[in-house]
């Protein structure tokens, strides 16, 4: 089959341009760590309460990690708890979170913390909080009519 | 291209085949688009619903009735009259069949429609269990997917017999690429099917306690990413196909067409984790395979992208143009045939581009569920596609009606493409940029207890009701011009544009017809990407969920 001699210049342009795009962001995942929040933790939908960590949601000090802090959420309809919480400025923190009932979203906005929370799985990850300031949580994954009123805000203090 | 077996109109029958499916339609048109209205007046915070009906329940109506009906309906009606006019007019059976679609497609619609308006089915048009909708609902969308199979059958059928009278001939380019798209949608819908038909339904009936929510999602996920290009491949048809001809041009490569056709095929499926990056349950490693897959669809595009502008080119020199783009100043742009889907072609162009961050690995953090997605789309499916569907529809309504498109009428359809334009650039303009900011989409208008961070979001959300307003006067002037060209314009003969392939172009080899090898590598590919990944998920399940109504 014929290809004309612009078409083929410009799709080896592109496919190399897709090439060196594909690198990076697979160097990004693999080598340096930036994957997406993938934990495969499961956990029952029904005992979240009384299943640990979530059984004292909020933010723990834990000793000979790799974070310095554990910061636990259990979200249901329609909100998060804790509904609040302070972060000292600098801290590397793992973010834990499930559900309860249904499907919600956990979004920092302003971050890239931005997960999925799905019943029965537990969802996680890892970021440093280096601005000071106050950051809102918002679900962004419609959960039902009360959807819009979820939130909880994350203070980070020096 | 073939043009031996070609009819010169369309037969009245056929036609009135396919215009029943564009009432549908263009009714779909008219309720999503006030749905979509109300929703951008009530996030600009100025605006609140009566008290009998939800932003929720709206917001499902503007996603089932524009995201599935309006492009359903419009697509199957358009790909029945490519075949009918590149293939030959339907067989009595043939036309049987897609009357049965029509019929089984609208009684699905009317179903899951009465669910949603006595708000028993407010889970959006991506189901969300375990939020769990009325059985009806989960039913009647069911019969608009079986019906768009039974209407898919015809176009086989119609497809096969041609090739059996033609035996050696590659197959009409329009009916090649209808095939294309209806063997895509239904390999595709095959993931819908499944979750409906063995989780929800068994569920909402009570026969079952609880459902897989993970697997109900990925199941989802399989079929809607290559939704997406269900309804983008008619675009392309006619695109590739129909503007050529609108412009007196020819098309470039048949055979390049087709190639794209088949790498669309091949690459629009195996994909849906991309949709489900932020989820728990899978491995990053097989998101990281499904992203590389995602990405193999700019190969196609850029391939489209240089097949129409070379087009455009060789056309305009053709016409005495000179210099790099003289050739631009030779295009009709008095012709809302053309100039309607040229304004489409070029919101594809950041539409693409956004679509390359929604699916990367990293970048979907940033962007993930905010509202810069609904922007996205809004560029591509409502844009792009839409104002391409509305530059069909201002030759193929008249065509199928015997009356035509009136001087009137072509300049108010430039007015209205050009009102699209601006509503657009508004609104997803606004949505785009709030959602950098982290604006959440499908809420509803809150200021999240006085948060500084989500009033900066506002200002916004006022641009995209501005931009709604103004797309919602567009959708009037469109009815508007489609109940002109369905009902009243004068009589007479709208021409049916095919574009005939350019002189130079070379024969087109045949194994592009060899069904057994496309759609064999589809599976293999589907298979190698969703195989372990969905294995894990059932040997690594927890237990299922119960059902919520919260709405």
């Amino acid at each position: 089959m014929h290809i004309h001699k612009f078409e083929k210049i410009w799709l080896i342009f592109g496919i190399t341009t897709l090439i060196v795009f594909l690198t990076v962001i697979g160097v990004s995942a693999f080598y340096l760590g930036n994957q997406p929040p993938s934990c495969l933790a499961t956990i029952n939908p029904e005992k979240v309460d009384t299943t640990a960590p979530f059984n004292e949601p909020g933010l723990k000090k834990v000793e000979g990690k790799e974070w310095d802090y554990e910061l636990v959420y259990v979200a249901s309809a329609f909100s998060y708890n804790p509904g609040q919480v302070e972060v000292p400025l600098g801290a590397k923190v793992k973010v834990i979170a499930t559900t309860k009932d249904v499907i919600h979203g956990f979004e920092v906005a302003g971050t890239n913390i931005n997960m999925m929370l799905e019943p029965g799985f537990i969802s996680e990850y890892v970021t440093t909080f280096d601005k000071a300031g106050e950051y809102l949580i918002v679900c962004n994954e419609y959960c039902g009519v009360g959807h819009h009123m979820m939130t909880s805000k994350i203070e980070v203090v020096e | 291209m073939n043009t031996n077996s070609m009819n010169p109109k369309v037969d009245r029958r056929d036609g009135k085949l396919s215009m029943a499916h564009f009432y549908v339609a263009f009714t779909a048109l008219a309720i999503g688009g006030l749905a979509g209205l109300l929703q951008t007046l009530v996030r600009s915070g100025k605006f609140e619903l009566p008290s009998w009906t939800g932003y929720y329940q709206i917001l499902t109506i503007h996603g089932v009735v524009l995201g599935l009906v309006l492009t359903t309906f419009f697509i199957m009606g358009f790909q029945l009259a490519l075949v009918s006019k590149t293939s030959g007019t339907f067989t009595d059976k043939q036309r049987l069949t897609g009357w049965i679609g029509f019929w089984t497609m609208t009684i699905g619609t009317v179903m899951a429609a009465i669910m949603i308006l006595t708000n028993q089915a407010s889970v959006l048009y991506t189901f969300y269990a375990p939020l769990q909708a009325h059985a009806l609902f989960y039913l009647g969308l069911t019969l608009v997917i079986v019906g768009s199979w039974i209407d898919g059958a015809a176009i086989i059928m119609a497809y096969t017999s041609w090739r059996k009278a033609n035996p050696g001939k590659p197959s009409p380019l329009l009916t090649f690429m209808s095939l294309v798209n209806t063997l895509m949608w239904i390999v595709a819908t095959i993931g819908v099917a499944a979750t409906v038909l063995f989780q929800l339904l068994p569920w909402s009936l009570g026969l079952v306690d609880r459902v897989d929510v993970l697997v109900s999602r990925t199941l989802f996920w399989y079929f809607g990413h290559p939704l997406v290009y269900f309804w983008l491949l008619p675009a392309y048809m006619a695109w590739y196909a129909i503007v050529p001809k609108i412009i007196g041009g020819k098309i470039f490569s048949d055979s390049l067409a087709r190639m794209s056709f088949i790498l669309f095929l091949l690459f629009s499926i195996p994909v849906g984790f991309h949709h489900q990056l932020m989820e728990p349950g899978i491995d990053p490693a097989w998101k990281f395979l499904q992203v590389i897959l995602t990405f193999l669809v700019v190969i196609p595009s850029l391939m489209t992208a240089f097949s129409l502008f070379a087009t455009f080119e060789m056309f305009g020199r053709s016409k005495g143009a000179t210099g790099l783009f003289g050739w631009v100043k030779k295009l009709p742009w008095g012709d809302a045939r053309f100039a309607v889907p040229f304004i489409g072609m070029l919101a594809f162009i950041p539409a693409g581009a956004g679509g390359l961050v929604n699916a990367s690995h990293q970048l979907n953090q940033v962007v993930h569920n905010t509202i810069w997605v609904t922007g996205h789309f809004h560029l591509t499916l409502a844009t792009s596609v839409v104002l391409t569907f509305f530059g069909i529809s201002y030759w193929l309504v008249p065509h199928l009606t015997g009356r035509v498109l009136t001087k009137a009428m072509n300049k108010l359809a430039i007015i209205q493409g050009v009102i699209w334009a601006i509503g657009m650039t508004f609104m997803s303009g606004a949505m785009h940029a709030a959602g950098l900011l982290g604006a959440p989409r499908r809420s509803s208008f809150s200021t999240y207890g006085g948060s500084e961070q989500a009033a900066e979001w506002i200002p916004y959300q006022i641009a995209q009701a501005v931009g709604g307003t103004i797309l919602f006067l567009g959708i009037i002037l469109m009815l508007y011009i489609f109940i002109n060209l369905a009902f009243f314009a004068p009589k007479g003969e709208e021409e049916f544009p095919v574009g005939e392939v350019a002189d130079q172009a070379e024969k087109t080899p045949m194994v592009f017809e060899n069904w057994k090898l496309w759609l064999g590598i589809t599976v293999l590919l589907i298979l190698f990407a969703y195989t372990i990944p969905f294995i894990d998920m059932i040997q690594n399940a927890p237990i299922g969920s119960k059902g919520y109504k919260f709405f």
